[in-house]
């Protein structure tokens, strides 16, 4: 008896571990499941042409309702972020994402703010220096060091 | 005033220059930025092409792989129709217009291009099934089709004759075979 169990061994040990390795194939051919957060998260920043400036996810119509499940179709066959956000590019142009892409005159949008920034800071930062700057003290003779005061004075002295 | 200095003006101090400089570019920096801003209102504003202009000339790959572009058209009557599976007023024409083709078709005189608006690909493919669309359909890649003919929603149709020049505009669905075709013939008739 023992030894008719020792033989059945290891084909028991065989078909329980084919019906481990079914059970486990067919665990991994479920879809995975793909939450509204999961796709909103994607679709807040993309933006659909026909209701401008309503990003994807609050987006009520039809045509967004569709691309919306677009994204969820792209994340269940295991596409990224940025492969669901090129796709969308290629599909429907740059108007869909918030940000224009840095090239040809969109660069004047990402160049000039800090250009101005730059700029400005610059300028206040000479204007305050300016402002501190110790005014000219007058010569020892009493006439002002500032050469448009001197004159001035000069002026008002001849017309007295 | 008699003081020999004060009557030689002074010249700008290289520093001096440089401001000067400095605002000359940036005066000039934000006239390029008004520029810019003025031309993209303008475009905006313009509304869709008119009628007696060149039409733009785009290539439409359709869903079925095929290239068709409107230089090689040139000398048929062209009907470019933007649609969309989700727009209801698209589907009020979608049996005229496929009427139309099928009743020009034999001619060889006219062409049909469906061109499916920020449309995902699985509904168009279900939409033209399910009116039996037979004419080359594709989708505006990039939406450039639509913004060449500067359209201002779907459904809009635009018919350009064998000259390339545009001839006729559409702004909602066409209610007939019979509205169709009085727009068709005159143009073969000339």
């Amino acid at each position: 008896m023992k030894r008719a169990i020792f033989l059945l061994l290891p084909i028991i040990s065989l078909v329980l571990a084919g019906v481990a390795v079914d059970f486990a194939s067919a665990q991994t051919a479920v879809p995975p499941v793909i939450t509204d957060d999961q796709v909103n998260a994607i679709a807040h920043q993309l933006y659909c042409p026909v209701c401008e400036n309503i990003p994807l996810d609050v987006c009520p119509t039809q045509a967004c309702a569709e691309w919306r499940e677009l994204i969820r179709q792209k994340l269940a066959a295991g596409w990224t972020e940025q492969q669901i956000k090129d796709y969308f590019v290629e599909q429907y142009g740059d108007r869909v994402i918030g940000a224009p892409p840095a090239r040809g005159l969109n660069w004047l949008v990402y160049v000039i703010p800090p250009i101005a920034i730059v700029a400005g800071v610059i300028v206040l930062a000479l204007v305050y220096r300016a402002w501190r700057r110790p005014l000219p003290a007058a010569k020892s003779d009493g006439t002002p060091a500032d050469d448009y005061l001197r004159r001035m004075e000069e002026e008002l002295e001849k017309s007295k | 005033m008699d003081n020999p200095e004060s009557s030689t003006p002074k010249s700008p101090t290289p520093r001096r220059w440089g401001w000067i400089a400095a605002v000359i570019l940036s005066f000039l920096g934000l006239c390029g930025l008004l520029a810019v801003v003025y031309v993209g209102l303008v475009r905006v504003q313009q509304g869709p092409v008119a009628i007696g202009q060149p039409a733009p000339r785009f290539t439409l790959t359709s869903f079925d792989g095929q290239t068709l572009t409107t230089d090689d058209l040139r000398g048929k009557v062209v009907v470019v129709n933007f649609w969309a599976s989700w727009c209801l007023p698209c589907a009020d024409e979608a049996e005229e217009l496929e009427q139309a083709w099928q009743y020009y078709k034999p001619g060889g005189e006219v062409i049909f291009l469906g061109i499916a608006w920020t449309d995902t690909e699985s509904k168009s493919l279900g939409y033209l099934e399910k009116y039996g669309i037979t004419y080359p359909n594709g989708p505006d890649l990039r939406t450039s089709i639509s913004q060449a003919f500067r359209t201002t929603g779907v459904p809009e149709t635009y018919i350009i004759d064998q000259d390339g020049i545009l001839a006729y505009v559409k702004l909602s669905p066409f209610v007939s075979l019979g509205e169709i075709i009085s727009v068709i013939d005159p143009l073969l008739d000339r």
